[in-house]
């Protein structure tokens, strides 16, 4: 099939290229809407591994949540004039030993996945939805671990308004 | 149905992507963006989990993509706040300006 396969790097190119947009991008803005083709780019790749319902809820949660209060981030942290912007680079010496580590994380975690035989089913499952499997694990097995994230949530959220808010 | 691409492909570009997010964590002085290339990186979590949970046949690895995303979410709103309030009392969000507990 090789549709699948051209939608498949054409999406792993969108979230590379995304990703080094967000990270080595000089304004923050362009940083904040990169970030946005990630995180599209991602659930697309999770509805080519059938987790239909993780990715609609990473367009949620993520696109719908956690980017927008990041654009507000940004907004609300620079100068109406717009002066300030930009955001710089650390020292040389620092950007030096940040990229030989993350260049060693890069390759650790490469060969340790190629020359790993994981375990895979052989069979190919065909699943037409996930979403009532995972419906059905979260009230059952992982109840309190659901419970917890709630509680983490409420309290996260309680905590931000407190921290965020005006004296 | 995900026959022609193994799984090895999944996997090299989370790690890929865990890589750049691990350099804009050690590179980048502005904290939003900071907290950004963290997003990434859980991102590149969550694509290893879903594709292990896919390969395997299992949707257990899906179920821990919430919890993950629950965390995340939090961990957004908690940082943007701590910078918020950081920006009101210091005028910036550049990480190495802040060094009131450098000894």
């Amino acid at each position: 099939m090789v549709l699948f396969e051209f939608v498949f790097y054409m999406f792993a190119v969108v979230v590379i290229v995304s990703a080094m947009g967000v990270v080595f991008s000089k304004k923050m803005m362009y940083s904040a809407f990169s970030l946005l083709f990630t995180f599209f780019g991602m659930a697309g790749l999770y509805v080519l591994l059938n987790a239909d319902f993780v990715a609609v809820t990473q367009i949620m949660v993520y696109v719908g949540g956690i980017l927008v209060l990041i654009v507000f981030g940004v907004m609300l942290t620079t100068k109406i004039t717009g002066v300030e912007v930009k955001s710089g680079m650390i020292g040389k010496f620092q950007l030096t030993v940040g990229a030989i580590v993350a260049t060693c994380v890069a390759i650790f975690l490469s060969v340790m996945y190629m020359n790993v035989d994981w375990m895979t089913s052989k069979m190919n499952i065909e699943v037409s939805s996930t979403t009532g499997f995972i419906g059905f694990g979260l009230f059952t097995e992982y109840l309190l671990a659901f419970f917890v994230a709630a509680i983490l949530l409420l309290i996260a959220f309680i905590g931000a308004a407190k921290i965020a808010r005006r004296k | 149905m995900f026959t022609n691409i193994p799984l090895e492909y999944y996997l090299g570009l989370s790690a890929v992507l865990f890589a750049i997010g691990a350099v804009g964590v050690l590179t980048r002085r502005n904290a939003i963006v900071i907290l950004m290339s963290i997003e990434v990186m859980l991102n590149a979590v969550n694509l290893t989990f879903i594709s292990f949970a896919s390969y395997f046949g299992d949707t257990v690895g899906q179920i821990f993509v919430f919890f993950v995303m629950a965390v995340a979410a939090a961990e957004a709103a908690v940082g943007l706040a701590i910078v918020l309030a950081l920006y009101r009392n210091k005028q910036t969000v550049f990480v190495d300006e802040v060094n009131l507990l450098k000894w």
